[in-house]
């Protein structure tokens, strides 16, 4: 009872409490520019974060990525153009209700069942995490290097790309984080005798890179999005209770499937919302009625996506494997303030743990009345010309990765390579989001690997005959072969559709 | 910047050999049969094996079906091509980047972003009217935020933040 005191405590200080309202304007703002996304939102903060208390930060960053995500459904039901890609799955949907005037109805199902499938996926953090922190205690080496494995794997397996490129985007970043001196020998790897690379390539930059610069560069080789007329809107919320009546096992079934998701590292918002809005026109009465304005689609991947926001950091605190890109992010910030992620963080800093829920709560509970100014003002900020927005959002990814490197321009050449990388890959069919989690764990991966290695004598034996190392290892194998035997099943599909015809 | 798979499977499985070559040479920790060389080494050799696969377009049909959805799901304007020398806009952020890490020290951050404001700016097709006041304000603002509220201090070159 002391500890939830204490939490309160710290979540309602002057400093907090600043911080939660600032960043959700923050997060709406950047949420509903097209191009802007959620992960974004996040990368840009975390320089401001190195200078906030810890709980401050941590609130920054779980209330921005919250609000950026309701609000990237704000241009695709007007526009039909995504403010993030966790929108991009009912955008259609969306825009269809809006042509048929019912654009408040829309926007309110979004906002309405994002707050409560936030409030839902808080609940299940608060859930699984402490109990899953009694079992992560008894792990050794063995079992984290194949959890961490089973996290590199699912982040391929879910990318909407090619498996195979997916896990050459992953090797190559667990390839950069061979750079430095930080390896179990203490050598210098892949310094090529430059003393700025000795210390290894932060993950901050990198992000930064990946996630923002890169977005910089491809909105300059796309069309300028629409202008956003100036439109009335009438009640945001009305009908919203009756909508919730009438889809209770939609609403349950994109929460659960939501969390589902957000749990399996790697997988975030976009993921869920693709996953339940499928599921949603599957297993729907009325699935000819999907794609013409019908609220049911929404419901479901509306209530999926804000779910799995805070679900994603049950692996992030945890094992500090990242469940979305956003809480890669997080456990960036979570080490920068010395909350390193682990299942003692559940015991030793369980005043900051029950912080951390009561600010998803929070965060979820003001989404409605933000999320209503922001609807109401978004023809005026949506408006913002994209030439005014990008370039200065190129400078904060300059300034930020240097003041976060403790004032190094190198992190500013970093910035600008993984700018580079980012984009030619994503060009090429490479999924990002892979390479930034190879990035992340990579440090972690090497380290249980080559313990683990030293510990059995350089035998393989003790990595699967531990009852739990094996049941790991035996999913890790099923996870690289999945796509080889989804691929058999398709082909055979075909051939016999092909033979029936 | 499209590559085809095998330009860029090749590539990879380069970077995959180098790796692995150069994790062999490093020096072993005295005593122990596992050092510094062995994850570089796996990891290369995984690189490796993925760019051959990449080569031979395995895997390829994943890509389509994704690429299919995506074109289902966009506004068909959003979708149009640009004209192929937008393409290399794309190279122009990191080039100022890299023109801050190299002038930023001596021009100072005031007059270093003012020019890349307004270098970017421009690309995005913006007219002097919005250019010209945004190159002037937006870096005061970006200066004033880091070096009052963060207490980042920021280089003042040639012209340092007046208040």
């Amino acid at each position: 009872m002391d500890t939830i005191v204490q939490a309160f405590g710290l979540v309602f200080a002057t400093d907090v409490m600043i911080a939660i309202v600032a960043s959700a304007f923050y997060g709406l703002t950047v949420g509903a520019l097209p191009g802007l996304s959620a992960t974004m939102a996040t990368a840009l903060l975390v320089p401001i974060t190195f200078y906030l208390s810890p709980i401050a930060a941590i609130a920054t960053i779980i209330t921005a990525s919250a609000m950026a995500i309701f609000s990237g459904d704000i241009p695709g039901c007007l526009l039909r153009i995504p403010g993030t890609p966790a929108s991009a799955a009912y955008t259609d949907e969306a825009y269809a209700m809006t042509r048929k005037g019912q654009a408040e109805t829309a926007l309110g199902i979004c906002l309405w069942f994002s707050a409560l499938g936030g409030i839902a996926g808080t609940l299940s953090l608060m859930l699984i995490a402490p109990l899953l922190a009694e079992v992560a205690l008894a792990f050794s080496t063995y079992e984290n290097f194949w959890l961490a494995m089973l996290g590199l794997m699912c982040a391929t397996l879910v990318a909407r790309s090619s498996p195979i490129k997916a896990i050459a985007a992953m090797l190559l970043g667990l390839l950069i984080t061979c750079i430095g001196i930080d390896n179990p020998g203490g050598v210098p790897r892949f310094t090529f005798g430059s003393t700025d690379l000795l210390g290894g390539i932060e993950p901050i930059p990198a992000l930064v890179g990946v996630f923002a610069l890169a977005e910089v560069m491809r909105a300059l080789t796309t069309h300028e999005p629409p202008k956003m007329e100036h439109r009335r809107l009438g009640s945001i919320l009305k009908g919203q209770i009756e909508l919730t009546k009438k889809y209770p096992k939609q609403q349950a079934r994109g929460n659960i499937v939501g969390i589902i998701i957000g749990v399996l590292p790697g997988a975030g918002a976009d993921m869920a919302a693709w996953v339940s809005y499928s599921l949603s026109k599957r297993f729907s009465k009325t699935p000819e009625k999907f794609g013409t304005g019908h609220p049911e689609g929404l419901v479901e991947a509306g209530a999926s996506n804000n779910a799995s926001l805070a679900s994603g950091w049950v692996p992030a605190l945890l094992f500090g494997i990242p469940g979305d890109t956003i809480t890669a992010i997080a456990i960036g910030v979570l080490y920068m303030k010395g909350l390193n992620p682990g299942p003692t963080l559940f015991t030793e800093q369980a005043a900051s743990m029950y912080a951390l829920y009561i600010i998803f709560m929070l965060g979820n509970f003001i989404m409605i009345p933000f999320g209503i100014i922001m609807i109401r003002l978004a023809s005026r900020i949506v408006s913002a010309p994209r030439s005014a927005v990008m370039p200065v959002i190129m400078i904060f990814t300059a300034v930020g990765a240097f003041a976060t490197a403790g004032n190094n321009l190198f992190a500013v050449y970093c910035v600008a390579a993984f700018g580079l990388i980012g984009f030619v890959m994503e060009k090429n069919g490479y999924p990002v989001a892979a390479m930034v989690l190879g990035i992340v764990m990579g440090t972690m991966v090497e380290q249980s690997f080559v313990t683990s290695l030293i510990k059995s004598d350089g035998s393989v034996l003790p990595f699967v005959n531990r009852p739990v190392a094996g049941v790991l290892a035996a999913m890790t194998f099923a996870a690289l072969l999945w796509p080889a035997l989804s691929w058999v099943l398709r082909r055979r599909a075909r051939r016999q559709r092909l033979a029936t015809a | 910047m499209m590559l085809s798979d095998r330009i860029s499977g090749g590539a990879v499985a380069t970077l995959g050999a180098i790796a692995f070559v150069y994790g062999s040479q490093l020096p072993p920790v005295p005593g122990q049969q596992v050092g510094p060389s062995a994850f570089p080494m796996v990891v290369g050799a995984g690189l490796v094996f993925c760019g051959a696969l990449i080569v031979f377009g395995i895997g390829r049909s994943f890509e389509e079906v994704a690429e299919a959805e995506l074109v289902e799901h966009s506004a068909p304007e959003v979708m149009e091509p640009l004209p192929g020398w937008r393409q290399w806009l794309a190279l122009l952020p990191p080039a100022l980047l890299v023109f801050y890490a190299m002038a930023s020290e001596t021009l100072g951050f005031l007059v270093t972003t003012a020019i890349m404001i307004a270098t970017a700016s421009f690309a995005f097709g913006a007219r002097p009217k919005l250019v010209v006041p945004l190159a002037i304000i937006a870096p005061l603002v970006i200066n004033t935020i880091f070096l009052k509220l963060l207490r980042v201090p920021l280089p003042a070159g040639l012209l340092p933040l007046p208040w």
